[in-house]
């Protein structure tokens, strides 16, 4: 038999008819919707006068405009309301399930839909949102779509594409200390920039991944797009099942015997072949920092900024981004000075970082010059966050908690980051105004987020462990 | 979506030669509350075009009188970061049938060629040889031929062919989407769906 990836036998285990010189119709298992991207293709049904196929199939939740704070209110800004009135109205329509602004389970689209089970090995999942490469920790093929084949899967539960390339990154060795998921994957988007995986699916392998967490493993995969990558994906092991078996929605009994039958046969064969293939050194990565305007521009924390001429963007690129973060080249980033931390989005507002956020904030307090906005992913993180007693230790050092949503992470809520102002973010984009008109955001794990918090200016996490 | 077939578009161009272009600064995300699909292309390039007291920037060059037309010809890596494709609205809504660069974002792509918008993939070299003709003559035209997959410079005669998939060709030629395909095809999918376990 032929020598599969494990890419390659879940993607064609989902072409439903090839075309020739032309994409896969492509049968997508799970579709995730939210209130931003999917009006439009709601209303591109009613023009054409056709139904969603398989309501069971689509899962809308709340996340993208809501509000951080008072969910209980009225949404004050009307537009927002009205998105999210929009998905309400066509889930109950169509008869989608819905968890809207203040149901029990709402939360970020990428982080309930893996903590209910929705999410499985050996899926495809879709979503108008493109970190839905997130849901590949679990062995699924999952990336972001527009809404033209939103409204493809609501019609017809399947998308045209055309393949991608494959492209495995392997890193080996130890973590170094206060080396966290979120700096693995930041030192390979500098490493390959932010269009090195253009055109790819990427598989992540080695002992580095092997060992992590699944929080971790969403963190890595999450910030596929980053790099370019339509997505990436990781194969199930012992650390998949065992997070998954008895969630919510996952199988149950025979049904979950016969599926962890099948999800164990989910890994790359030996010998099968990659397109590309790229090898890192666990060893070689320290606490990541970002300087400039896309997630590519980043380096260890305690180096300088590069010069122009050591980096791969267009030079006139590369100062204008400078320009922008009001950075120089070759300067030292420790000490710079921070006005506001962000800890959440589907990158890192998972209970794991609320956690390493935690260790370092305890004990200490608040700096004074900063405005921290920490806002878990879900309801449930939330939840966790308090039976843990993480809420208590945050609260003693003088920070507070919001309510779960996507917040500061595009700001289109009213959490947006002033003009000129500096935010160390766990989210996943640095882009211009990405985090509000003039914000200059530098990305971050959570732990050098905590180090901010605490000093009020960019530090190295491992001073205070 | 219904648009407009693309057939041969011969056209005046805007350059944008910025790399890495990101779909925050096609259509910043605070412009996406509406629920339907016209209307982006005022806040087109918004925060590169617009002062923060709406007033325009006089050196963004959407705002220069000199440059103008239905082709865009941008930097590499165009289109990168969210699959929002507001952006690609936003770029047909103002006015453009055509983007040209040496390299884009896979999902800005795939969105933009499903609502009738063609990027066009050219070399580096070539992306350069535009640039400079149209900085040394704003009124130079460029050819975009989807029949015979080329792009000209009119005036030089200087071409080069791109790619695409006959698929895709052939829905932008007729003006056709992949719902209408899909729609085709659902006894098909019915019967796909049926065997699937999860
Ligand atoms: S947290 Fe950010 S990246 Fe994640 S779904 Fe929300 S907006 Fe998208």
């Amino acid at each position: 038999m032929e020598a599969k990836t494990l890419f390659d036998k879940v993607w064609d285990a989902h072409v439903v008819r090839k075309i020739a010189d032309g994409p896969d119709v492509f049968f997508i298992d799970r579709h995730f919707i939210h209130e931003v991207t999917s009006p439009v293709a709601f209303l591109g049904l009613e023009t054409r006068g056709v139904t969603v196929m398989y309501p069971e199939r689509t899962f809308a939740t709340a996340d993208h405009n809501t509000p951080t704070i008072n969910q209980h209110l009225p949404v004050a800004d009307p537009l927002s309301a009205n998105q999210l009135k929009a998905l309400e109205s066509n889930s109950t329509k169509y008869g989608i399930s819905h968890w809207g602004l203040g149901h029990q389970k709402n939360g970020i689209v990428h982080v309930v839909g893996p903590e209910n089970g929705i999410t499985l090995p050996g899926m495809t999942i879709v979503c108008g949102d493109s970190h839905t490469s997130t849901h590949g920790a679990f062995g699924a093929i999952a990336f972001g779509i527009g809404t033209s084949e939103v409204e493809m899967v609501l019609s017809s539960q399947c998308i045209m594409q055309p393949k991608p390339k494959k492209m495995r990154v392997n890193v080996n060795g130890k973590l170094g200390k206060a080396v966290l998921p979120k700096d693995v994957t930041l030192y390979i988007i500098a490493q390959i920039t932010a269009s090195g995986a253009t055109g790819y699916f990427v598989e992540y392998a080695g002992d580095v991944f092997e060992n992590m967490s699944m929080e971790g493993r969403m963190t890595v995969c999450n910030m596929s797009i980053e790099m370019g990558a339509r997505g990436g994906m990781i194969a199930p092991d012992e650390t998949t099942f065992a997070y998954l078996n008895g969630r919510e929605q996952a199988p149950k009994g025979e049904a979950w015997e016969k599926a962890m039958a099948y999800w164990k046969t989910l890994k790359t064969d030996e010998g099968a072949q990659f397109d590309l293939e790229l090898n890192f050194d666990a060893a070689d990565i320290e606490p990541q920092i970002t300087y400039g305007t896309n997630p590519g521009l980043g380096t260890g924390i305690s180096r300088n900024i590069p010069k122009a001429a050591d980096v791969k963007d267009g030079e006139a690129s590369y100062k204008k981004s400078l320009g922008y973060m009001g950075f120089e080249e070759d300067e030292q980033i420790i000490g710079k000075p921070v006005d506001y931390v962000f800890v959440g989005s589907c990158t890192n507002g998972r209970i794991e970082d609320f956690r390493a956020f935690a260790s370092i904030i305890k004990g200490r307090k608040k700096a004074d010059n900063i405005t921290a906005w920490l806002v878990p992913g879900s309801h449930i993180v939330e939840a966790q966050i308090k039976e843990e007693g993480i809420f208590d230790i945050l609260t003693e050092a003088g920070f507070a908690l919001r309510q779960p949503g996507c917040s500061a992470c595009l700001a289109m809520n009213e959490d947006k980051i002033p003009s000129g102002k500096y935010a160390v973010s766990t989210s996943n984009r640095n882009f211009e105004g990405r985090q509000g008109p003039g914000a200059r955001t530098l990305l971050a794990s959570p732990l050098v987020a905590a180090a901010a918090a605490v000093t009020g200016v960019v530090t190295d996490p491992r001073d205070l462990m | 979506m219904a648009y407009d077939k693309f057939t041969v578009h011969t056209s005046t161009a805007v350059p944008l030669p910025l790399e890495n272009v990101d779909t925050d600064q096609i259509i910043p995300a605070r412009f996406l509350k509406a629920t339907k699909r016209e209307g982006f292309g005022d806040n087109l390039f918004r925060d590169w075009r617009y002062n923060s007291d709406n007033t325009p920037k006089a050196d963004f060059v959407l705002n220069n009188p000199t440059y103008s037309g239905k082709i865009l010809v941008a930097g590499r890596n165009f289109g990168s970061g969210s699959s929002r494709e507001h952006a690609a609205w936003a770029i047909y809504d103002y006015g453009f049938r055509c983007v040209i660069s040496s390299f884009f974002a896979d999902i800005f792509k795939g969105n933009s060629i499903n609502i009738g918008i063609l990027p066009v993939t050219v070399s580096p070299e070539f992306l350069e040889k535009i640039f400079t003709a149209i900085y040394a003559d704003p009124k130079a035209e460029i050819e975009v031929n989807l029949l015979s997959q080329t792009v000209t410079i009119v005036a030089s005669g200087e071409s080069e062919g791109f790619e695409i998939n006959s698929y895709k060709k052939d829905n932008l030629i007729n003006g056709y989407d992949d719902i209408d395909y899909l729609q085709a095809m659902k006894e098909e999918i019915g019967a796909f769906e049926k065997e699937r376990i999860f």
